[in-house]
């Protein structure tokens, strides 16, 4: 399933998201037409069961399509919609029929409605549904229909949409009790898996883009990549961009039946800090070129900037982390480890 | 697929269910191993607890059971690999044996040398060095003047040269050296072969180096009119440079490239205690997390090494990184200001932190230095 995800992905995003359409995005207009031919390719609800509208595909397959939408810095909620049908999939809920995203907030539900205000939330003004946890001593997985939310507009460094809504006793589209095994974390935790791999996208652009443009630009009379203070630097964005890969795909193979929260915790973590050190390498590479408005290069580095802060950020998910595997001792260290690591004999099977 | 792609490689069930073999035996092996010792990781030599892993069946996992081994995969082999270095287990002695020599000898090596060799390196007991530098020739490996010339006899060869700083050099059974058969010095990877060579043989003489850190691992080794014999060739005449270069991917992708220095995470983490601020829990997470993620990378390779591909890359890649990581614990150590480095007094962590913050520089400089790694990764990626 993952190299037919990824292919179709790839096909249509290479087509439709240019640099013009992601300067429009960022003047404020939503590209319709982009989000007409992903509707069309099917895989909005990709990691959702077939039997509740879904494409049927793992979540470990969608680790590609998100990928994907950050390699091309796809302005629009892809990433948020996959991740809230797989949520409600998890909860055994229809998957969202539009666009959707999804936020951290502190409200609560009384007599079966949602009120409270969520933060940050990505396209907040524009999706159709929000998915949030409804607290309380039985948290619960609410789908709230964003016409019913007061909107105030906010913005990431990439002039991405990070919305207030304020809900007051609106009535859920869908809601269900949290999946099993899963705390109230679960949409910080899932933003946070999805940001890890929108930044080992972006970062895999970055890679491409500095290597071209150091075996093209000619100083000294030689192309610029052949001085090896420059193979270095594209050696460490390219260790960057693995980490940062490979960390977001173990937290995405470890989610199978929820999020996985130390993977996440590691990957995220160590997303955030790849996504810093790779734009700083990429800007170096570039020089002035970089800086101005006119390359794309800094569609993916303010993406970078933005993503790393994210449903937490390094600091955020690395103390989770710590406290966790101080909590488990010098003894315990390793076992907590590998044991976090592991999958086990059924799901391999 | 893209050079950084590391796709995701779970260690199968069977393979993980030696995890709990393996700390069984090394909880009862491991318990009287002082802090200190265990520091040294994979240069803590101990022959008789060499042996008793080969008797526990868990030295040689993936040779064949003719030869004592147990026939097990990659994914056993690096199990056990792992658990002995989390723990800090003293495995020098049989390690380059176990890692390296082996699988060449079982690649290339003839049925005799098979026999002779590998139930010795199966049982733990029988241990190899790997002679690769010389005194003029460390980086730039292809630059080597050791030279084995044909006997006059017409039977074997006869070698003249030395190699220098040879972990275990001094207490090793043989030492498999890449040496020129034809060719000059400028010729850049022609004219070199592998050979076993028995380090009691009349004419080697072995000089143990004292590092920085007042130990012995390393030596330099002379060689003078050593007579070596026919069937001392491993693989092909004149193919050594191409034999060694397939070796690497082994030698760099592995767990001990990433784990050297987990004696003084676990110290350090007992020193911080259950209840971390905010700087410490910050430093032990992202150390977590870093790990993690390199781990995963290791396995990765380990799957495509393990179904015939090379990961030459991939490996160069874990092993700059993993290293990174490994020199970066002794500062972490001193950042978090958790005690004063003591050598020969003081705690446990103070004492381990002291030898570690020492041992730290030559991570990146054994198997191959990060600036050759970085160039590696450079050309790779396609820079010219």
């Amino acid at each position: 399933m993952r190299e037919l995800f990824e292919e179709t992905i790839e096909r249509v995003l290479s087509d439709l998201v240019t640099p013009e359409l992601i300067a429009e995005a960022e003047r404020g207009a939503w590209p319709d037409l982009l989000w007409q031919a992903i509707i069309d390719t099917g895989l909005g609800p990709a990691a959702a069961p077939e039997a509740l509208g879904g494409v049927g595909g793992s979540w470990h397959d969608s680790f590609a399509l998100i990928r994907a939408a950050g390699r091309h810095a796809a302005p629009l909620p892809l990433a948020e919609t996959i991740a809230v049908n797989w949520l409600l999939g998890l909860a055994g809920l229809d998957a969202a029929q539009g666009a959707a995203s999804l936020g951290t907030g502190t409200g609560t539900l009384s007599n079966g409605h949602y009120s409270g205000s969520v933060a940050d939330v990505p396209w907040g003004g524009s999706v159709d549904d929000v998915l949030v946890v409804a607290s309380g001593s039985a948290p619960e997985l609410v789908l709230l229909p964003r016409a019913n939310a007061q909107v105030s507009q906010a913005w990431n460094v990439a002039r991405e949409p990070r919305d207030l809504l304020i809900f007051s006793d609106a009535a859920p589209v869908a809601r269900a009790p949290l999946p099993a095994g899963s705390s109230s974390e679960i949409i910080a935790q899932t933003g946070a898996m999805i940001r890890a791999a929108q930044i080992a996208g972006g970062l895999a652009r970055l890679l491409h883009v500095a290597t071209d443009y150091a075996n093209q630009r000619v100083q000294f009379g030689r192309p610029i990549g052949k001085f090896q203070a420059i193979q270095h630097q594209l050696a460490l964005l390219a260790e960057q961009t693995a980490l940062a890969s490979a960390a977001a795909e173990m937290a995405f193979a470890l989610s199978a039946a929820g999020p996985a929260p130390f993977a996440i915790a590691g990957a995220k973590s160590v997303a955030s800090e790849a996504a810093g050190q790779g734009a700083a390498i990429a800007h170096a590479v570039l020089g002035a070129i970089g800086f101005t408005y006119e390359h794309s290069l800094h569609f993916t580095t303010r993406r970078l900037w933005s993503w790393r802060a994210e449903f937490g950020s390094q600091t955020y998910w690395a103390q989770s982390l710590g406290q966790a595997m101080c909590g488990a001792g010098g003894t315990g260290f390793w076992p907590a480890l590998t044991g976090a690591m592991a999958i086990d004999a059924q799901e391999t099977t | 697929m893209s050079l950084t792609d590391f796709a995701f490689a779970p260690i199968p069930p069977q393979a993980e269910a030696l995890r709990d073999e393996v700390r069984r035996f090394l909880e009862r092996e491991m318990a009287n191993i002082p802090a200190l010792v265990r520091a040294d990781s994979w240069l803590g030599y101990d022959a008789d607890f060499s042996r008793r892993l080969g008797e526990a069946g868990l030295v040689g996992i993936t040779l064949p059971k003719r030869f004592g081994g147990r026939e097990g995969g990659a994914f056993a082999r690096y199990v056990v690999s792992e658990e002995l270095l989390a723990a800090g287990a003293p495995v020098s002695a049989h390690w380059i044996a176990d890692r390296q020599s082996a699988p060449l000898l079982m690649h290339y090596g003839t049925p005799a040398q098979q026999e002779r060799y590998i139930p010795g390196i199966a049982r733990g007991e029988t241990f190899f060095c790997i002679g690769m530098s010389e005194p003029n020739s460390g980086s730039d490996l292809a630059s080597i003047g050791s030279r084995a010339t044909p006997a006059p006899d017409g039977k074997g060869w006869v070698l003249n040269g030395r190699k220098i700083w040879t972990t275990n050099g001094h207490r090793s059974h043989y030492m498999i050296a890449l040496v020129r058969t034809a060719g000059r010095e400028d010729d850049r990877h022609g004219g070199m072969s592998q050979f076993v060579i028995d380090l009691k043989a009349p004419g080697v003489t072995v000089r143990p180096i004292q590092d920085l850190t007042g130990h012995e691992h390393f030596n330099e080794v002379f060689f003078d009119d050593v007579k070596l014999d026919q069937d001392s060739l491993v693989g092909v005449e004149g193919n050594g440079w191409n034999q060694v270069m397939a070796e690497l991917a082994f030698e760099r992708s592995g767990p001990e490239r990433f784990l050297s220095s987990m004696t003084l995470l676990h110290t350090l983490i007992d020193e911080i205690g259950t209840q971390p601020d905010a700087l410490q829990s910050f430093h032990i997470g992202r150390i977590a997390a870093r790990l993690m993620a390199l781990r995963a990378m290791s396995l990765s390779v380990t799957a495509e090494l393990d179904a015939g591909g090379d990961p030459a890359w991939a490996a160069s890649c874990v092993k700059d990184i993993g290293t990174a990581l490994e020199q970066e614990l002794p500062e972490i150590g001193q950042l978090l200001d958790t005690a004063e480095p003591r050598v020969n007094s003081g705690s446990d962590h103070a004492q381990v932190l002291a030898y570690l913050t020492q041992l730290a520089p030559s991570f990146s400089l054994r198997g191959g230095t990060r600036e050759i790694l970085r160039g590696i990764l450079a050309r790779g990626l396609g820079a010219r």
